[in-house]
């Protein structure tokens, strides 16, 4: 009798039935959509932090340049005679490795935060650029270094400038660092042996681009190396264009014991605010930046997305539910209002309250139940949707090596050049998608449920209220 | 068996409290049939529905099996209607939904009786209103007097010892309301059933043993002048009205 009277009884009401469902089922759809392009939104996040910054790093530690720091890079002429003033048609090629500005610890430093509580492991890395001038003096043979500036206007030099960056990789902890996000996809990787070796791993862009292969060899700061492996780092990731062992790059450098960038990771997420305070104990200059900072300080429109699905959609989703579920109660109370005389009737056969309520509670959770299968399929469509409409996101991150007041761009003299510091942003370009999780689904059905529930339990409460005689009076 | 002593019964209506009933006093035996008329709102309805244990009385007593309905908890009232009182209806209150045969099946719901019992039990109760064929149609499907003999089936169903009926008639043709009421007064002698209707219509009360008027909340019963168990006098109110 239960099932028989429920099935007529949402037949009779199939339009309003139809109705509630829907206006669950937006609810719940969009619940479901958020929720998806929620998680999306993090899975990119994750991605462009990963390739950013390394796989398993929760904490980078840089250093801030002191102000004056990073001063113009300079170049010798004229038989090693640096500054000397060259001779007309002198023609020239020089290649120095620079750290551009940026600040540098000591190696010691590494060491320093392995060792502290709840660090599972550190890994020092010194990020330079290769930077190559050529070209011939002509005449007067001085200029005034400007910073970035490609060519020296103190005179009619034709000078070239060329450059890439390298990235010292501490090969002790090749698990942790610049490298880790990176997928080897011809020769190999760096083994505990090439520590003082002339060897490099390249950038697949990079490599592509200069034609390297796997046995090439190629210069870094006037040195030949030999590519020993072809590195793809994920998509527009600030991976370095040239990887060589850490020793190798603070010895070309003339920056023994230097690192700029200290790699942590702690033993646990939970751990992990509580190391990055320890390392700023430990090293009360140092810049410390854990992961959540850096996924703070992603811009873009990934980061919009981020507060567009976080906030907007939340709310959205949220207020459309309530709605509904407002919708759904009011509705309800109305039927049950229409069948005042039908429960009357009812209770004067004897029917006790519980079982009214029970017939209005199957009722409103048999259009709940309908509501939420309807909102899974629309959730799902919604989700597809976002992942098929979306354009491509773009994150963009300060680096955490920043130049600081002052670290670059000094004035130079004689035919001295300056670079301007490393870039300080990285743009990443990511596709969002948005899966639909098992989760999900189970909310959406917690949902449904719950908005049937509530509006039974309004209809409900209006019936067993009612006492039998008024309600047969209005017939009688 | 029904005593009713003093019964009184109040509504409040905005600032001004409505008597409904005021002092009814009655006896009705097993097996009595009482029809009580008297102008619309004057309580007739409101009788009917504590005799039908729907209502509680603002004061009095209500025996009815040995039990006081004024002070049973609603529970137990419950269980009373879905016992031992059956009821007719002038709209005839079908479920819209239901078929002939599951409306008269809801009556045996709050029994607990099973599935199979209850369609058979249904089933011979509308055969025995002449409804058999009728059994899958709806409400809608069916002409008044045929709502009302399924209405009468769903009552009747549960073997009430009362059948309480309130206008049963009222929204039916001549034709029909003789032909509801000839099937009413077979199954009040078959049955041996308590049987109270309420009604405007002077035919119908004529049928009665007793009449009962209604007026200002207070019942005058007297032996109806057709009826086929006439009685000496014209004052059968067994508690003489003292309001």
């Amino acid at each position: 009798m239960f099932f028989t009277y429920l099935r007529r009884e949402l037949r009779r009401r199939m339009r309003q039935a139809i109705f509630i469902a829907l206006g669950l089922a937006l609810g719940i759809g969009l619940v479901i959509t958020v929720i998806a392009a929620s998680s999306g939104v993090s899975s990119s996040q994750g991605t462009v932090l990963h390739s950013l910054y390394g796989v398993g790093t929760d904490i980078n530690v840089t250093q801030t340049p002191t102000a004056g720091s990073g001063g113009p890079t300079r170049f010798g002429f004229g038989g090693g005679n640096s500054g000397s003033k060259p001779q007309s048609g002198t023609s020239f090629s020089r290649s120095v490795l620079t750290s551009g500005g940026l600040g540098t610890l000591q190696s010691s430093a590494v060491t320093t935060v392995s060792g502290l509580k709840n660090v599972s492991a550190a890994a020092g890395a010194l990020t330079l650029t290769d930077l190559k001038l050529s070209g011939t003096i002509n005449a007067g043979g001085s200029g005034t270094g400007q910073g970035g500036a490609a060519s020296a206007p103190g005179g009619r030099s034709s000078i070239k400038s060329s450059s890439f960056s390298v990235t010292g990789v501490d090969l002790a902890n090749g698990s942790l660092g610049p490298l880790s996000s990176g997928k080897i996809t011809s020769g190999q990787n760096f083994g505990s042996s090439d520590s003082t070796s002339n060897v490099a791993v390249v950038d697949a862009n990079y490599a592509k681009a200069q034609n390297l292969k796997t046995g090439s060899t190629f210069q870094v700061a006037g040195k030949k190396f030999t590519v020993i492996g072809i590195v793809s780092v994920a998509q527009g990731s600030t991976s370095a264009d040239v990887y060589i062992p850490l020793a190798r790059a603070q010895a070309l450098a003339s920056m023994t014991n230097e690192v700029n960038t200290i790699y942590v990771s702690a033993a646990s997420a939970a751990d992990i605010s509580a190391v990055s305070s320890e390392i700023s104990g430990a090293l009360p200059k140092a810049t410390v930046t854990t992961s959540s900072d850096l996924a703070s300080e992603v811009t873009g429109s990934l980061s919009s997305a981020s507060s567009l699905a976080n906030n907007l959609g939340k709310w959205l989703a949220v207020a459309v539910l309530v709605a509904a579920f407002g919708l759904a109660s009011l509705l309800t109370v109305s039927a049950v209002s229409r069948r005042v005389r039908e429960f009357g009737t009812l209770k004067a056969l004897g029917w006790r309250n519980r079982r009214i309520l029970s017939q209005i509670m199957g009722e409103a959770l048999a259009i709940g139940l309908i509501g939420g299968a309807a909102g899974v399929a629309l959730g799902v469509a919604g989700a597809a949707l976002v992942q098929a409409l979306a354009p491509p996101l773009t994150a963009t991150t300060a680096t955490s090596a920043a130049a600081g007041p002052g670290g670059a761009g000094g004035p130079g003299g004689g035919a001295g050049f300056a670079r301007a510091a490393q870039s300080a942003t990285h743009t990443v370009s990511v596709h969002l998608t948005a899966p639909v999780t098992l989760g999900a689904i189970l909310l959406a059905v917690v949902l449904a449920l719950a908005g049937g529930l509530v509006a039974g339990s309004f209809g409900g409460w209006r019936a067993v209220r009612l006492r039998p005689a008024a309600a047969l009076a209005r017939v009688v | 068996m029904y005593q009713l002593t003093g019964v009184t019964r109040d509504y409040q209506k905005g600032r001004h409290t409505v008597h409904a009933l005021n002092g009814v006093d009655l006896v009705i035996e097993d097996g009595d049939w009482l029809a009580i008329q008297g102008p619309t709102g004057h309580g007739k309805s409101t009788l009917l529905q504590i005799l039908g244990a729907l209502d509680r009385p603002t004061s009095g007593t209500v025996q009815f099996d040995g039990m006081d309905l004024a002070r049973l908890r609603e529970s137990q009232l419950t269980q009373v209607r879905a016992a031992s009182i059956g009821f007719i209806f002038q709209s005839f209150n079908l479920i819209p939904t239901l078929s002939a045969q599951e409306n008269v099946e809801t009556a045996l719901v709050p029994l607990g009786v099973t599935s199979a019992e209850r369609q058979d039990r249904a089933h011979r109760a509308l055969a025995d209103v002449g409804l058999a064929e009728r059994a899958r149609h709806l409400p809608s499907e069916l002409s008044g007097g045929q709502q009302q003999r399924v209405a009468i089936a769903r009552a009747l169903v549960k073997q009430p010892t009362v059948l309480l009926a309130d206008e049963p008639t009222g929204n039916l043709d001549e034709g029909t309301r003789d032909e509801i009421m000839t099937l009413l007064e077979q199954l009040w002698d078959q049955l041996r059933l308590t049987l109270v209707i309420v009604s405007h219509d002077s035919i119908v009360a004529a049928r009665a043993q007793r009449t009962g008027l209604m007026e200002n909340g207070r019942l005058t019963v007297e032996a109806s002048p057709t009826s086929p168990f006439p009685e000496e006098g014209t004052q059968h109110n067994v508690f003489p009205q003292t309001h």
